[in-house]
């Protein structure tokens, strides 16, 4: 019962993703709702995604030195660690988890608005392909601004670890700077870029769906914006299990 | 002109709501479908429009059957309808030129100079000349119908829908809808058809009406044929009210 549902959901986001990818109708009304999108999920994330990271930068650091670090480990361990930790696993799929509450819950939301208040319907009798016009221009716009972000969200985190340094002074700045360019690989950094432009898909698509179903009234939006926030999160996370031992 | 042809709609719990509709909506005549709440009239709009599939039955748009019709096919003819529902639906994020500007900007060739020239003309047809650079949440309910009105105009529709224009609005503010929707159906010769329970719309702008009855077309007929109709079912929804029934008594 419970897969069965599962499969009809999966059939069903199937179904309005191939709406999604159809030809618009008029390029230019899509570039501007592009550029819109944009700005609204990508450009008002970056604040967030910046203090974030800065804080989480700096707490790995400050962690690995107190409760790692040892007489008989090698000075660079905080450094090395929190590059690592970075690069691979938060400013690529943290980062989109917690991007996933900010940006799902207002796709959701704001579709799922648009539902319940016959906007979508009016589109449609206007003869606009509704899906495609809203939700393809939020996820090429997501999927645009992600790897910026995730180049903020490192160098954030990277800053924020200079920050534990030179004003916590619970390691000197050179041991740090030594950890952070020890061993470098720089296919770690495009590996966050790779998986970030899949979660950028996730958290974008998957809300749309549940917005984009909405039937009743602003309970069941309220209840749309929750789903798809905890939906795009698991997603997001399982699929960060196949991303990471398929790039590694 | 629209004809329905036995259309019938049941929906996947089994519900039947539609047990087969056929009448003719002919162009240039406001067309009124009346019924209760919940006799079925809303799905019998929606099936008109394509937000619902019919069961059964043809929907004619000037002989084109909607039904049968492909994707491509209705996205065309869609173009050539106007809506305005029941809850005006504004788009919340642009301002009310830019609403009236829509539908022009999607599908019209024109030049953007061309294109607001023509929201304007449609913003002064239903006398909102000014409110142009206003947001939806900014004006009455009243002002959004009548924009609703003008964005459904923008594009020269030949069939014109407009789902319970009235509801919410006063009687004064009613009067001035219904005489807009009117007025621009004789002007345009657009097949219009109205789903309303306001009877003031029925005895005003009922050129073509048809009372919906728990899913059956009970009654057929204009607004004076209304007057000394003898169907129990129709006259006890039309008049219900004492006034109705004084006015009925006046005139018999």
């Amino acid at each position: 019962m419970i897969l069965s549902s599962y499969l009809h959901a999966l059939g069903r986001y199937l179904m309005l993703m191939g709406r999604v990818f159809s030809v618009p109708e008029k390029f230019v009304m899509y570039w501007r709702q592009y550029v819109k999108e944009m700005i609204k999920l990508g450009l008002d994330s970056i604040v967030i995604v910046l203090i974030v990271s800065f804080f989480i930068g700096a707490v790995i650091c400050i962690q690995i030195k107190m409760n790692i670090e040892s007489a008989w480990m090698p000075h660079w361990v905080s450094g090395y660690v929190t590059r690592e930790i970075m690069l691979l696993e938060f400013s690529s799929s943290i980062m989109c988890l917690i991007l996933s509450g900010k940006v799902g819950s207002n796709i959701a939301t704001e579709i799922g608005t648009m539902r319940v208040t016959q906007q979508i319907d009016a589109l449609e009798i206007m003869g606009v392909n509704s899906a495609s016009y809203l939700i393809l221009p939020k996820i090429a716009g997501m999927i645009t601004m992600m790897p910026l972000l995730v180049i903020l969200s490192t160098v954030s985190g990277i800053l924020g670890a200079y920050a534990a340094a030179y004003i916590g002074h619970i390691l000197t700045p050179a041991h740090l700077t030594e950890g952070l360019q020890y061993d470098f690989h720089p296919w770690f950094f495009w590996m966050g870029v790779v998986k970030s432009l899949f979660f950028a898909f996730i958290i974008t698509s998957v809300p749309a769906y549940y917005g984009y179903r909405v039937e009743g009234g602003s309970v069941e939006v309220g209840k749309a914006s929750t789903d798809a926030v905890v939906a795009s999160s698991m997603i997001v996370l399982f699929s960060d299990i196949f991303l990471t031992r398929l790039l590694s | 002109m629209i004809q329905l042809v036995d259309v019938r709609k049941t929906f996947d719990d089994g519900k039947v709501v539609l047990k087969g509709i056929s009448t003719v909506f002919e162009s240039g005549k406001t067309n009124l479908i009346i019924g209760q709440s919940g006799s079925g009239k809303t799905v019998l709009m929606k099936c008109i429009v394509g937000l619902f599939e019919p069961t059964a039955g043809q929907i004619l748009y000037h002989d084109r059957d909607f039904v049968s019709m492909g994707k491509h096919e209705r996205m065309l003819l869609r173009r050539e309808m106007g809506m305005i529902f029941q809850s005006a639906a504004l788009f919340d994020s642009l301002s009310v030129l830019e609403n009236v500007m829509f539908p022009l900007d999607m599908f019209s060739a024109d030049s953007y100079k061309e294109r607001r020239r023509r929201a304007q003309f449609c913003l002064d047809r239903v006398n909102l000349a000014d409110a142009g650079e206003k947001f939806p949440g900014e004006i009455s309910g009243g002002m959004q119908k009548r924009v609703a009105i003008a964005r459904a105009i923008a594009l020269n529709p030949k069939y014109l829908f407009c789902d319970e224009p009235n509801s919410g609005l006063d009687p004064k503010t009613s009067l001035v809808i219904d005489g807009l929707i009117h007025s621009i159906t004789r002007e345009f010769g657009t097949t219009t058809i109205i789903n309303t329970h306001d009877m003031n719309s029925v005895m005003g702008i009922g050129e073509h009406i048809i009372y919906i009855y728990e899913g059956y077309k009970e009654w057929e007929g204009t607004k004076d044929e209304v007057m000394g109709s003898d169907n129990e079912k129709l006259n006890s929804f039309i008049f219900a009210s004492d006034l109705f029934r004084k006015v009925k008594a006046a005139n018999s």
